[in-house]
């Protein structure tokens, strides 16, 4: 195996988000999208602006994942939760909180860890 | 603008064939389709296809051709893949040809083989149909996806596991006495709630299965019908299609499916139809929760109404709008490059009074199929009217 192609714009988004400079896209009238982008999949606007990624959001979703694909084998079960940061949101595994005390609404900070199966970089959120 | 026919339909039984492969698959339904029509397969202008997983599955690409030459067809022949839609899409293309007068015969079908793969495999197959670099690798399978659907419906709308069980119910009830369907044995609530959870808050019999099978149809023009005194009473009246953002988060909500409610739009404009006129219908039921979507998308039911649906009897077979009288894919089961053609085939069979649940629904002349890929990231509706 080869070492794996990085993902241009996906790969320097986790690398910020790693280094604690998480950041979205804006076009001008004020849409959120994540990279890779060249145009806002919202209105069609080209001209977007890196903006930072607030340091907390409010999970909009969650489920406990208890039958995972083979990278996630080890991991399983986990806690994948879709966040609210306002104008964007983002995926991630809840990482600090028992699925059985899981609830919507409440805050958490995006960061990057690793998976328990492959090593692989993840994207995670930890309660605020 | 003229119809279009259906002048034949056929199936494979849906359930465990993992050595088949899908080749054969749709040989079986494909052939069983042009016996049903009783056309001379001469006069096939082209072979659309729809799968989903071949080259993870079977390590095969390029099945246009192999699936016409599996018929004994020389014809130009595609394949569609739009996830679990890819029939779907196919049939909307075979209509679409047909009505613009470029054929006037298509045949039009679908096959998946997915059990000669791990269950771990499949599943990392699936996923496949959702965003690699934002879902995929943040855990996010197929039911999880959709465990974020309902979880979300519940915090808007109320509702919870027992409602979703109540559909698992129907839907396994209505498969009892279809020769085709995977799952031929009725469940209660409780077998649906103390099932073990996959990605909660789904359960194991929230879930479809994991189905080989294939589906096929002869589409014709009115003229080509009537030119060969075809039995063909089942007409598709409209045809609609409708795209979402891939990924779950990128949607301004995860309670609605709009790519479901613009293809119905679409489709019941086409028909002349609104949502009062449906009399039946056979929605894309792959998790309980996705049922819930379908008929609120549909139109069938207002937002935060579609839970209780068949827990309060509409949709069950002698309710105002039975849904899934096939089993739907819960019961009836989902291969999933071949479903979307199979909703097609069991609403023909359905409103041509042949099917074991047609009992139901004598009165009834307008069915509609909805047909979902990925998150309904993509979605396929048609109407189908009897014509005669
Ligand atoms: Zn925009």
């Amino acid at each position: 195996m080869t070492e794996r192609v990085r993902d241009a714009g996906y790969d320097d988004f986790v690398d910020s988000l790693e280094d604690g400079a998480g950041y979205y896209l804006q076009c001008a009238e004020g849409h959120g999208s994540l990279p890779p982008r060249r145009v806002c999949p919202h209105c069609g606007d080209r001209d977007l602006t890196e903006r930072a990624l607030p340091e907390t959001g409010e999970v909009v979703a969650h489920t406990v994942v208890h039958v995972p694909t083979p990278r996630f084998i080890d991991d399983a079960p986990y806690i994948t939760a879709v966040v609210d940061f306002g104008e964007v949101q983002l995926t991630g595994q809840v990482v600090d909180v028992e699925p059985d005390s899981m609830t919507d609404g409440i805050s958490v900070s995006p960061s990057v860890s690793r998976t328990e199966t492959n090593d692989d970089r993840l994207i995670v959120f930890e309660s605020r | 603008m003229d119809s279009v026919r259906i002048a034949g339909v056929g199936l494979t039984h849906f359930g465990e064939h993992p050595e088949r492969t899908s080749r054969d698959l749709f040989a079986e339904a494909g052939l069983a389709a042009l016996d049903d029509a009783g056309i001379d397969p001469d006069d096939v202008a082209s072979v659309f296809y729809g799968n989903f997983m071949g080259e993870l599955a079977e390590h095969q690409g390029h099945m246009g051709p192999l699936a016409a030459e599996a018929l004994g067809i020389d014809a130009p022949a595609t394949r569609y893949e739009s996830a679990c839609a890819s029939s779907g899409v196919a049939v909307r293309e075979a209509v679409k040809n047909v009505r613009s007068g470029e054929s006037d015969v298509v045949l039009v079908g679908g096959a998946e083989r997915m059990n000669n793969l791990e269950t771990a495999e499949t599943t990392e197959s699936l996923a496949i149909a959702a965003d690699d670099l934002y879902e995929v690798r943040a855990g996010m399978t197929f039911p999880g996806a959709y465990g974020l659907m309902a979880d979300a419906y519940f915090e808007e709308y109320g509702g919870g596991r027992e409602d979703l069980a109540h559909i698992a119910v129907k839907n396994h009830a209505n498969a009892v006495d279809n020769p085709y369907a995977q799952f031929r044995y009725e469940i209660d609530i409780e077998d649906a709630l103390d099932s073990p959870p996959v990605a909660e808050p789904l359960h194991l019999y929230d879930a479809c299965p994991i189905t080989d099978g294939a589906a096929a149809l002869v589409v014709v023009s009115e003229k080509y019908a009537k030119d060969h005194d075809l039995d063909a009473a089942v007409a598709v009246t409209g045809t609609g299609q409708g795209s979402d953002k891939m990924a779950l988060q990128d949607r301004t909500t995860m309670t609605e499916t709009p790519a479901a409610a613009d293809a119905a739009e679409e489709a019941f404009t086409e028909a002349g139809i609104d949502a009062d006129d449906v009399g039946l219908a056979e929605v894309h039921d792959c998790f309980t929760i996705a049922e819930v979507l379908a008929l609120e998308a549909l139109g069938l039911f207002d937002p935060g109404e579609g839970i209780g649906a068949a827990r309060r009897g509409d949709t069950l077979p002698d309710g105002d709008v039975p849904v899934n009288l096939s089993g739907g894919l819960k019961a009836k089961g989902h291969p999933v490059g071949a479903t979307g053609a199979a909703q097609v085939v069991e609403m023909t069979r359905l409103l041509r009074g042949e099917h074991h649940n047609s009992e139901y629904v004598e009165d009834a002349t307008v069915g509609v199929t909805h047909n979902a890929g990925g998150t309904v990231a993509s979605t396929v509706v048609h109407v189908l009217e009897v014509a005669e």
